[in-house]
């Protein structure tokens, strides 16, 4: 079968019998423009190229396959932390359990509300900063969930936000498949840090667009989790001004299929950029892939991707990772490496780093590589005293230091490296 | 305290045999030298010693205060009182010199049933012991042996030993690669742990080490076996006269 027919019956099963949520006229124009988005570009299949290495499939079938829920008896991330909850359950929001929607240096609101306003500044992003990002590669999911998204927060940062903002993702029902669509607008000179956790879903596509005015700060740590049958698909789409700083950390325990993708625009002078992720896979049915793309289109900015993945009994990881330096972003300053810690013959890591640069004056690097643990480092700490599974913890932690390190807030970071030393210890052999 | 009888190992990926039966018996307080050429399988006893993977024994013993060492884990010989500084000490990235030192320290307590030292207690004794090694607060901070020249690498296995604290210390080759003054540095520190309890094995090439740690006996080791046993004026008749007059001896 041609592609091209592949991909349009692969559209029409997935939309047959959608209807676009209707709001205020212009959030119905975004969602009929995303619609006509998918349908131009057709939803992926296993042969278009960009998901060479991973099999959308399960992600555009009709019906969201099911995923049994786990406990394995933790607390919820981050619970010492001072911050506004907003809890979703199976993607949808629970005001009872969530806190006020409001905080200093902060405007929030549930998307629907936002979305029944006529006049409203989310206007000028939703499903805006998506279609940006569909240059020079079809994300025809990230479009999908702009047309059909039931829920999600818009938030406008007004200054520096006194807490951060904790989106909870709680997933309780077996056959869930969940759309939610978040907002930010970080003001000129404002800040936020924005905290994700949980599973969110039987199938979760997300999307979070971004847009980070001159001077600006944006954090973001997320921690996608626990259930191993779970799917998930999602998109972060950010516009990065002028001396602005948008860094983004992402901790992946466990998962049938999650994909990330991060698109990244870089619009102003003396701007960075980071984006960070771990992942830590155990079994033949592991599979992780962090897809990004960052566009260098300004003078004296500076990415960097740092992306570390643990794989363990058959498990999968991928990572496709491209820094674009566009004519005249000169003093660019991109820095690229994904590796991926090996624990046995039968895991595997599929890289393809890319950089494409237009400019004469820049410092471009990247690394892939892919390893077994240092038998050497192994022995000599042994011959210390180190029993080998204690050993083997500190060298993989050791190995994931660099990506964690990404991460400002200690506190945040030594959390994330709590839980992940407890992985360690529950998945070794 | 390190009874090693008729041992014979061989590589476990080749049909290589290293050692061919070697016979060693050190005594509770005693530093015993093992000089010998290169390829005499001196680094492969250190090895097999401390159980490094690669090795297959292929007959006899070796034991620590009774314990049967072949039988054990590194870890476990470990937290026996067994200590390897090591020829090539490695670099761990990523692992922080005194996270390192604590979590060995703690899980030998853990494994002799004592409880783990206090982070104030700790640290205070790195502190006194790094400094005798004049190794600097910022080379504890660093991770393990990254970045340190030869002569610090060196240090931060006697520094090792110091707060490990065995009963049984090999030390392989610890004056390669070294000055003279830090070897100086590194033989002081192993003269301050000398004791009654503690005893040592220094595998060296060179006669000069031993001018610095003075050892009651000397062995030479050629190819794969213990060739002659005598007194420190051994080590002198090889820095002497070389290896050659003592193994045509032999044969």
């Amino acid at each position: 079968m041609a592609l091209a027919k592949l991909k349009a019956d692969t559209t029409e099963a997935r939309l047959e019998g959608v209807t676009l949520p209707g709001a205020a006229a212009w959030s119905n124009a975004a969602r009929a423009d995303a619609l006509a988005r998918v349908r131009q570009m057709g939803l992926p299949t296993r042969r278009d190229e960009y998901w060479k290495y991973t099999d959308p499939t399960s992600l555009t079938v009709p019906t969201a396959p099911e995923a049994a829920l786990f406990d394995n008896d933790e607390g919820p991330l981050f619970d010492a932390v001072d911050r506004i909850r907003i809890v979703f359950v199976d993607g949808v929001f629970d005001p009872d359990a969530s806190d006020d929607l409001s905080g200093e240096g902060l405007e929030i609101s549930r998307l629907a509300d936002a979305m029944a306003t006529d006049i409203h500044w989310a206007k000028d992003l939703y499903g805006v900063l998506e279609a940006r990002g569909q240059n020079p590669v079809d994300r025809a999911l990230a479009a999908l969930n702009t047309a059909t998204a039931t829920d999600g927060v818009v938030i406008r940062v007004t200054g520096k936000a006194s807490k951060p903002v904790n989106l909870i993702y709680l997933h309780r029902d077996v056959a869930s498949d969940a759309v939610l669509h978040n907002v930010i607008k970080v003001e000129a000179g404002a800040e936020m840090t924005l905290l994700e956790t949980g599973p969110a879903a039987a199938r979760f596509s997300k999307l979070l667009e971004v847009d980070v005015a001159d001077g600006g700060r944006f954090h973001h740590v997320r921690a996608q989790g626990r259930d191993h049958e779970r799917r998930a698909v999602t998109h972060g789409f950010a516009r990065i001004g002028e001396e602005s700083t948008f860094k983004s950390f992402t901790l992946t325990f466990n998962g049938v299929l999650t994909r990330n993708e991060c698109v990244l625009e870089i619009v102003g002078d003396n701007a960075t950029a980071h984006v960070a992720g771990v992942c830590v896979g155990d079994g033949t049915d592991f599979h992780h892939d962090d897809t990004v793309f960052i566009t260098h289109d300004a003078v004296n900015c500076e990415s960097r991707q740092v992306f570390k993945k643990v794989l363990r009994n058959g498990a999968t990881g991928v990572f496709q990772g491209k820094i674009l330096v566009k004519e005249g972003a000169q003093k660019t300053d991109g820095y690229q490496i994904s590796q991926s810690l090996l624990l046995d013959d039968d895991s595997q890591f599929l890289a393809k780093p890319e950089l494409e640069i237009y400019a004469d004056d820049v410092a471009c690097s990247h690394g892939s590589t892919s390893g077994a643990i240092d038998e050497d480092a192994l022995f000599y700490l042994r011959s210390r005293g180190v029993p080998e599974k204690a050993a083997t913890s500190l060298l993989t932690l050791a190995f994931l230091a660099e990506a964690l390190e990404e991460i400002e807030d200690e506190g945040l970071a030594e959390e994330l490296r709590d839980r992940l030393e407890s992985w360690l210890q529950r998945h070794s052999s | 305290m390190l009874e090693i009888k008729g041992l014979k190992v061989k590589l476990e990926e080749e049909d290589k045999q290293i050692l061919k039966g070697v016979d060693l018996s050190i005594d509770a307080g005693s530093v015993h030298a093992i000089m010998g050429p290169n390829g005499s399988g001196k680094s492969t006893l250190s090895y097999v010693l401390s159980g490094k993977d690669g090795y297959e024994v292929t007959g006899g013993s070796a034991s620590l205060d009774g314990h049967d060492l072949l039988d054990l884990d590194p870890e476990e010989r470990a937290a026996i009182g067994l200590f390897l500084a090591f020829q090539y000490p490695v670099e761990i990235p990523g692992v922080g010199n005194m996270t390192f030192l604590r979590t060995a320290v703690n899980a030998q307590r853990k494994a002799r049933g004592q409880e783990e030292i206090s982070a104030g207690d700790f640290l205070k004794e790195v502190r006194a012991r790094a400094k005798s090694l004049k190794i600097d607060a910022d080379m504890l901070k660093r991770p393990v042996n990254v970045g340190f020249s030869g002569g610090e690498k060196k240090r931060n296995e006697i520094l090792q030993m110091a707060m490990l604290e065995p009963k049984m210390c090999v030390l392989d080759e610890t004056d390669s690669g070294l000055d003279v003054d830090a070897m100086k540095l590194v033989a002081e520190g192993v003269n301050a742990l000398r004791s009654e309890g503690r005893s040592f094995l220094v595998i060296t090439h060179y006669q000069r080490l031993l001018d610095h740690i003075k050892p009651d006996v000397v062995h030479i080791m050629a190819d794969g076996r213990i060739v002659k046993t005598g007194g420190p004026e051994l080590a002198l008749e090889v820095e002497n006269n070389g290896y050659a007059d003592i193994l045509a001896e032999v044969v």
